[in-house]
């Protein structure tokens, strides 16, 4: 497992996400308001569109979410399942902050 | 000099009639001197009965400029000097006399507790009498009849309403809307006798009927029609008497003219105010230059008769195919006459329940806007039937629906889960409430499951407690972090209440991604960019701006249905390049992005064609700057039409606006979409002041208190009391709100930027402009297109 720089922590709002292009693969990369980060594929599963950097980042229950901004199917980020259409999961990746920059290992 | 004008009368049209001279005769080219019998200024003789009540019904005085002689009516005319009264020059006169009450020629008519009802002296008259007595009877079940009857009753008398004809009133309503009117009225306490006529009255006081029984009173109202008063002037009369006018409302002598009750327009006399209304304004528009003309008076009425609704509107008696409900459990009587093909609405009789009036009025002459049992139940709409489909993006059926419910989804994530409706475009979910509703099934008002509030009481919270964040809102009043559903709600809220450009913050990671990035997401995850074009009024200079920027951004290029055009296939990188052309060259954000004004569509009106009789795209253009940026609960649309033609569509956006000869006609709570609906005719003939002053307060109330999503079609539908509660709030301000929500408007006007070029100016908030934050220059490669007609297509 290799970790890539993304980009200075202070870049990630909170409740936001971005989009990172590693090693050829779309990552969406998000910190939630306490501060823990959270990566998962960007491409939206169901709408088949790179874009679920873009969604709306909240929780369902104890879950931190992010809602597709097409079609607004809710995953939770912590395992990428979707909680709205059962069967349905996004990939996830390893995500660290080390010495300020913002870390995503993808294993290809 | 100035020029003479008289008016003889000072009733509710006279007064009409110098506020027409007014706003019109701005050079004050006309010295006005108006002779009243009465010896108090107009008043409001329509609502006479309510000054029982204690009601103000003064109409606000004759305005500044003119000489009003009180107690001094007008006796004697000599045409050939035009002079009134002897000492009174005219260069135009202007009779306006009214009307006398019509007392039969009954034996006892002047005995003492024989009254008419026509003054507040009248009025005073018979208070005075009618203490402390216990019986009274009113000759006529017309109109003015079952308000006088209204009158004895609120006096504590036991009344009696004494009809000539077979039903109450006659004129308006037929047998089987007097037989359910009667049997309300019947209700309330008083006793009807139709088809009697009183042939005596005994001093005393004994009213005999010509049929032999007779009945003891102690006062008797005689409300048995009006007469013109035309004794003054020795010109032309109608066959039954009034000033005979032409449509300009001029009497054979063409100094001389006629308005109001007085007047018998082509041969017939009107005794409703909205003809004498309209004859004010067509003189006054003639004596200050104007070509205007009669139009067939409109002799539409509603009223409340002692609390019962009673409306009659275009021909409702008379060849066609007719459509009669009588329901008589609740007291409800609807008639609705159409042409023999049922395709023209031609007129009709509403009695029990009107609420359905202003649709039904608003239809004369045009089809009916669905079958008619559903017009006349209120539902202007098809009532959906088992197999209509609820959602089209997953052909949703209603059956499908209840089985679901009956199956035991008790919300709407349940029927979404369950049965897919309402998770593709989302435009069902409304529908899908209702069918819950409809079900049996109690609906939280709770937004998501982060807050236990409606919108309208988060709105209510943010604004009482001057919130400004969410983390505050959510950390008070919530529970956990939110979501797609109350973020995006209340960064519309915390916008409408002026909280500043929208992306500053923590306001940014609210907002859904359309309003994050300024533009329209597309199916595949690009944008499109929308310039406003207000009123879709645009320079050739500008439209080449848009086709540059089009082409050498590559993008596909269409015109939208609100007049404006659509750049779609800009990927995020690029919108602040296209944007910074685009502002250079002037335009400015249209918020097609966002849950805020789109667009306000004109026809080209009277500045070009010739049939418009008011500048559609000048008031367009200024609506669209009024009310830009306004964030709301759902896109608000608008359109102005220069004339009844109606070419801009008015009536189906959220406000529309149709030109009249007089003003602007308004029309509220229409859309197109997924549930098509006809906006309410709701403000008539109202001058631009009035128009926008009413839209502002419409619009905020709307932003205040509707649901999340809510369009102002559904939001009207839902509201209790409906469009009459409305008025009461917005126009009457009934809840004393009207004073906030101008200010709300006034802050939004005053406060607004465009948000584009906001961005544009500030590097920090260009900075999320990019496809891949750790490779700002790469587009993203999945993006990919084809060609199709000649453009760029999604492939």
């Amino acid at each position: 497992m290799r970790w890539n720089d993304i980009c200075p922590i202070e870049i990630l709002q909170p409740e936001r996400g971005v989009a990172a292009l590693v090693d050829g693969l779309q990552v969406a990369i998000f910190r939630t308001w306490d501060g823990t980060l959270y990566a998962i594929a960007n491409r939206d599963p169901i709408a088949k569109a790179q874009v679920m950097s873009r969604g709306i980042v909240g929780t369902r229950g104890g879950a931190p979410t992010v809602a597709s901004p097409l079609h607004k199917q809710v995953y939770d980020l912590r395992t990428g399942e979707c909680l709205d259409v059962p069967g349905i999961r996004i990939p996830t990746y390893p995500v660290r902050c080390a010495e300020g920059q913002v870390q995503v290992a993808v294993t290809t | 000099m100035k020029k003479r004008l008289v008016v003889a009368g000072y009733g509710m049209v006279a007064q009409r009639f110098l506020e027409a001279m007014r706003e019109r005769d701005t050079d004050a080219d006309w010295s006005v001197t108006v002779l009243a019998e009465e010896a108090r200024h107009a008043y409001d003789r329509v609502r006479l009965t309510s000054w029982f009540e204690g009601e103000e019904l003064d109409l606000g005085g004759p305005p500044a400029g003119v000489r009003v002689l009180l107690g001094t009516p007008a006796v004697t005319v000599d045409r050939r000097n035009r002079t009134v009264n002897g000492d009174i020059p005219y260069d135009a006169l202007v009779l306006a006399t009214g009307s006398r009450p019509f007392v039969p020629p009954i034996e006892g008519a002047s005995a003492p507790g024989v009254f008419v009802y026509r003054t507040i002296e009248d009025l005073q008259a018979i208070r005075e009498w009618a203490a402390g007595k216990k019986v009274g009877a009113v000759l006529g079940g017309g109109l003015l009849g079952l308000e006088a009857a209204n009158a004895l009753k609120g006096m504590g008398l036991a009344t009696h309403v004494v009809e000539f004809a077979p039903r109450l009133m006659p004129m308006q309503v037929d047998e089987g809307g007097g037989a359910v009117l009667r049997r309300h009225i019947e209700a309330l306490g008083v006793t009807v006798h139709t088809g009697r006529s009183c042939a005596s009255l005994e001093a005393g006081l004994r009213m005999h009927f010509a049929d032999g029984g007779s009945l003891e009173v102690d006062v008797v109202v005689i409300a048995a029609g009006i007469r013109p008063r035309d004794e003054l002037v020795e010109v032309g009369r109608g066959p039954r008497g009034g000033y005979l006018v032409d449509e300009m409302c001029t009497t054979e002598d063409e100094a001389i003219w006629a308005i109001g009750e007085c007047a018998a327009l082509q041969g017939v006399c009107y005794g409703l105010v909205a003809p004498g209304y309209a004859m004010a304004e067509v003189v006054a528009d003639r004596l200050t230059g104007g070509q205007a003309v009669m139009a067939p008076p409109d002799t539409s009425t509603k009223l409340k008769l002692l609390g019962v609704d009673v409306a009659s509107f275009g021909t409702p008696q008379g060849e066609g195919l007719d459509v009669v409900v009588t329901d008589q459990i609740t007291g409800v009587y609807a008639k609705l006459l159409l042409t023999d093909d049922a395709q023209t609405l031609l007129g009709g009789i509403l009695v029990g329940d009107a609420s359905s009036y202003p649709t039904l009025r608003a239809c004369v002459g045009g089809p009916l806007p669905g079958p008619p049992l559903s017009v006349l139940s209120g539902q202007a709409v098809t009532p959906l039937k088992g197999e209509a489909q609820v959602c089209s993006c997953h052909a949703v059926s209603k059956a499908d629906i209840t089985s679901a419910i009956a199956g035991g989804c008790t919300d709407v994530p349940g029927l979404k889960a369950c049965t897919k409706a309402g998770t593709g475009c989302g435009s069902c979910v409304p529908l899908l409430k209702q069918l819950l509703a409809e079900g049996g099934v109690k609906l939280s008002k709770a937004l998501c499951e982060h807050f236990t509030y409606s919108r309208q009481e988060l709105f209510d919270i943010i604004g009482v407690r001057g919130i400004t964040s969410f983390s505050a809102l959510i950390g008070e009043f919530g529970t956990g972090r939110g979501c797609d559903i109350c973020k995006p709600a209340v960064a519309s809220i915390l916008a409408s209440m002026g909280n500043g450009y929208i992306l500053d913050g923590e306001q940014a990671a609210l907002q859904d991604t359309n309003d994050h990035f300024l533009a329209n997401i597309q199916r595949d995850g690009t944008y499109s960019v929308v310039p406003r074009i207000p009123g879709g009024e645009i320079t050739p200079e500008k439209l080449i701006v848009v086709g540059e920027v089009a082409r050498d951004f590559g993008l596909y290029t269409k015109i939208t249905g609100g007049q404006r055009i659509d750049l779609f296939g800009a990927r995020v990188e690029q919108l602040p390049l296209i944007w910074r052309r685009l502002v250079d060259a002037g335009f400015e954000s249209g918020h097609a992005y966002g849950k805020a004004l789109r667009t306000v569509k004109s026809c080209v009106g009277s500045t070009w064609c010739r049939y418009g009789v008011q500048d559609s795209v000048g008031l367009a253009v200024e609506l669209e700057l009024r009310y830009r940026g306004l964030r709301a609960p759902h896109k608000i649309k608008s359109a102005v039409s220069g004339c009844a033609r109606e070419c801009a569509e008015a009536r189906s956006k959220d406000f529309g606006v149709i030109a009249t000869e007089n003003g602007w006609n308004l029309y509220i709570g229409g859309n197109g979409g997924f549930r098509p609906r006809h906006a309410d005719l709701f403000l008539t003939d109202a001058s631009t002041e009035l128009l926008v002053q009413t839209i502002d307060r419409f619009l905020m109330y709307y932003i205040r208190t509707a649901d999340r999503l809510q369009r102002t079609a559904s939001w009207i539908e839902a509201m209790e009391g409906g469009l009459d509660h409305l008025r009461e709030v917005i126009i009457d301000d009934s809840l004393g709100l009207c004073a906030e929500l101008d200010a709300m408007m006034t802050r939004h006007v005053a406060s607004y930027a465009d948000e584009w070029r906001a961005t544009l100016d500030d590097p920090k908030r260009l900075a999320r402009f990019v496809s891949f934050v750790n490779a700002p220059d790469t587009p993203d490669p999945d993006i990919s297109f084809g060609t199709e007609r000649g453009q760029k297509v999604p492939s």
